[in-house]
């Protein structure tokens, strides 16, 4: 596979099911080394069977995979010296410190001593933990354990990284301090390939593969997506959006409309046409303190526009 | 090799010592249990409840009835004067066994044709049933000997004791048949077998629950590293255990240990190295505690029942027979029980001993086989 060792990541037809479901199908990735590449996708899109048949601890029914230029199913313990996989939870040690938790998942890897103190020192500063180093694991709080378990993860220096849904349920200073470790990281060359159901997150990556029921249904940069979304967004601010949404769903162009706080995001076949109907037909409502003007699409509006609403994440 | 062993034990020890019930949760059980056993254990019965119904009332019926009750292993509840009272004591639970003289009992007895003595047993309860009755028959044995030989000696004819076969018992290795050095060895490897089982058992699954399993599997260790690393903590405690338990054994309850402690010492590692293999087959077969817990519950039981601690295995079916051949504890309490009491060493040990050492070998095999590294 000479072609696929010139990727961080590659996949073929990456097929996998559980029993009569199809998880993953057809899934074709070429990920490039340096690169932050999102998974996007509900739950139960088959995000975390990826990253496990990836990580090699989940054979594949059929497919190829090629991590660093190494066959993971050939020689998945191969593999395993040039990855880090963080699943969803990572599995800390909650009786053991956090320099415990380190030291133990260093000295699995081989890691020598000297190398091992001095990348924990630079990995717990990044992470704002070393206040933290005598804590029981058990001890500390959700942000800070991923944390932990992502400098765990790193202590081996993997060139590439498997992130689940690292910052689910984390604070956003903790969030904050992780983005900035993997920003770091990439710089030093690691390709980060991580799973998200957060649309800010996924703004953040320099190529996604929005996932839907088991297949990659589009993979492009966030820019890309957006310009590849049917239709033009509207943003329609008033003092009740929800019966905006009621009046405005549904009418004659309208292909999609999405709550957003205190606005609605409106996607419609052609703006110049219909920002006067609407207005037209809002101030028939009686509502006429309605602000419409274009606005910039987010991922989540792209995900919704290319994938559906009722599958949105 | 020896460095990823080596830091996975410094973890488990870790993680011991800063559970701090660990030690308590370890050690309390098992001597609490063996206490009970050592105690509640035993198949000698004392005072059963006794009712008598003497319709002969002669000298040699109550003579009969104060020799049963001087032993103290039966206790005369009711003296009954009819059938009737009889079967209500025995139907309502106040006497489990009921004795009755017909009328003509010392007559009869005199005349040397043998008098007949009716016994009712309440047998809901067989065990303490047949144990009364073989105290019964002892006894009544041992009062027409005596009885006989008065009668013999009494018409002063020639001829000495009266001739016949006499059984001698001279019981070897607990000359007075005590139960509890009978029951105090195998409680040791039986307490033994629950403990380690389930704690090995659990250990893996609770790995696998909490995801540092996943974790585990991600780096570059060997199934056999991990497995080692998981189950020397453990073969260690149930050294621990077993010396322990053997110890307060010797002390507090007086069981004899005549033996070679080194042989000791193969045996109970042979049998902890087994017991952890199973231990370990049934986590790779378990994905939460709970089913760890239901399988646990599955074979160790039967295990302990077809161990041969109280029931005689010969005396089982002849499929049971078969079963208990991939039983540890079968091969452990021979051998616990030969070194406790007989003091006998390799040349009759060996059979068992190399038995234990086989299943140990088969069953960690498969389990390091089976525990691959991936989730599927």
């Amino acid at each position: 596979m000479s072609s696929a060792s010139e990727f961080a990541v590659h996949t073929e037809g990456l097929t996998r099911s559980f029993g009569s479901t199809l998880a993953v199908r057809q899934a074709d990735m070429a990920i490039a080394r340096g690169e932050i590449f999102g998974l996007v996708g509900p739950d139960g899109a088959g995000k975390t069977t990826i990253m496990r048949m990836l990580a090699g601890i989940l054979p594949p029914d059929t497919g190829t995979i090629s991590v660093d230029g190494v066959d993971v199913i050939g020689d998945a313990e191969g593999a395993k010296r040039h990855l880090s996989y963080m699943p969803q939870r990572f599995g800390l040690y909650e009786d053991l410190t956090v320099t415990e938790n380190i030291f133990f998942y260093g000295e699995l890897f081989g890691i020598t001593r000297q190398k091992r103190l001095a990348r924990s020192r630079e990995l717990l500063t990044a992470a704002g933990l070393t206040p933290f180093q005598d804590r029981l694991a058990g001890q500390l709080s959700g942000g800070m354990k991923q944390k932990l378990g992502l400098v765990c993860a790193l202590i081996h220096t993997p060139r590439i990284l498997l992130l689940d849904e690292p910052t689910t349920g984390v604070d956003p200073v903790s969030r904050r301090d992780f983005w900035a470790i993997l920003y770091n990281l990439r710089e030093s060359g690691v390709t980060i390939l991580l799973s998200t159901a957060y649309m800010d997150e996924a703004e953040r990556c320099s190529r996604l593969a929005l996932l839907h029921a088991g297949e990659i249904r589009y993979c492009d940069t966030p820019e890309r997506l957006k310009q590849a979304m049917p239709g033009a967004l509207l943003a329609v601010t008033s003092q009740d959006p929800r019966a905006l949404r009621q009046w405005i769903a549904g009418q004659a162009g309208v292909l999609g409309v999405l709550l957003m706080g205190d606005r609605i995001h409106v996607r419609v076949d052609d703006a110049a046409r219909r920002v006067p109907e609407l207005k037209a037909l809002l101030a028939r409502q009686g509502i006429n303190d309605a602000v419409i003007v274009p606005a910039e699409p987010g991922i989540e509006d792209v995900f919704v526009a290319l994938i559906g609403a009722r599958t949105a994440p | 090799m020896f460095e990823r062993l080596s830091v996975m034990l410094m973890k488990e020890f870790l993680e011991l010592k800063r559970d701090r019930w660990a030690m308590f949760r370890l050690i309390v059980p098992l001597l609490i249990q063996l206490l009970v056993f050592g105690y509640a254990a035993t198949f000698t019965v004392h005072h059963v409840a006794t009712a008598v119904l003497d319709l002969d009332q002669s000298q040699a019926s109550r003579s009969l009835i104060s020799h049963i009750v001087a032993t103290s292993r039966f206790d005369v509840v009711d003296v009954a004067k009819t059938d009737r009272q009889i079967t209500r004591d025995i139907n309502d639970g106040s006497a489990t066994i009921a004795i009755v003289i017909h009328a003509g009992f010392a007559r009869e007895l005199a005349n040397g044709q043998g008098a007949p003595l009716q016994v009712i047993i309440d047998g809901t309860n067989s065990n303490t049933a047949l144990i009364a009755l073989g105290y019964l028959g002892q006894i009544v044995a041992q009062y027409s000997a005596r009885e006989a030989s008065a009668v013999t000696l009494a018409p002063g004819l020639a001829g000495g004791p009266p001739r016949g076969l006499r059984l001698e018992t001279q019981p070897w290795f607990n000359a007075g048949l005590d139960d509890r050095w009978f029951f105090i060895p195998g409680v040791i490897g039986t307490l033994t077998l629950m403990q380690v089982v389930s704690l090995t058992a659990f250990a893996i699954v609770r790995e696998r629950e909490v995801g540092t399993l996943e974790q585990i599997m991600v780096s570059p260790i060997r199934p056999v590293e991990f497995i080692l690393g998981k189950t020397l903590p453990f073969f260690l405690i149930g050294l621990g255990d077993i010396t322990l338990i053997s110890i307060v054994g010797i002390l507090w309850f007086h069981v004899p240990f005549l033996g070679n402690p080194l042989i000791m010492l193969l045996g109970a590692s042979l049998f902890l190295l087994a017991t952890l293999g199973m231990g370990l087959l049934l986590s790779t077969f378990s994905r939460t505690q709970q089913q760890a817990f239901a399988l646990n519950f599955f074979f160790v039981n039967p295990f302990f029942i077809l161990s041969g601690f109280a029931f005689p295995i010969a005396a089982m079916p002849k499929a049971l027979q078969w079963f208990t051949l991939i039983n540890p504890l079968r091969y452990f309490l021979v051998v616990i029980r030969a070194i406790f009491l007989k003091g006998v060493g390799l040349r009759a040990l060996w059979p068992d001993l190399l038995a234990m050492a086989l299943l140990a070998l088969i069953m960690l095999t498969i389990s390091v086989r089976r525990f691959h590294k991936s989730l599927d």
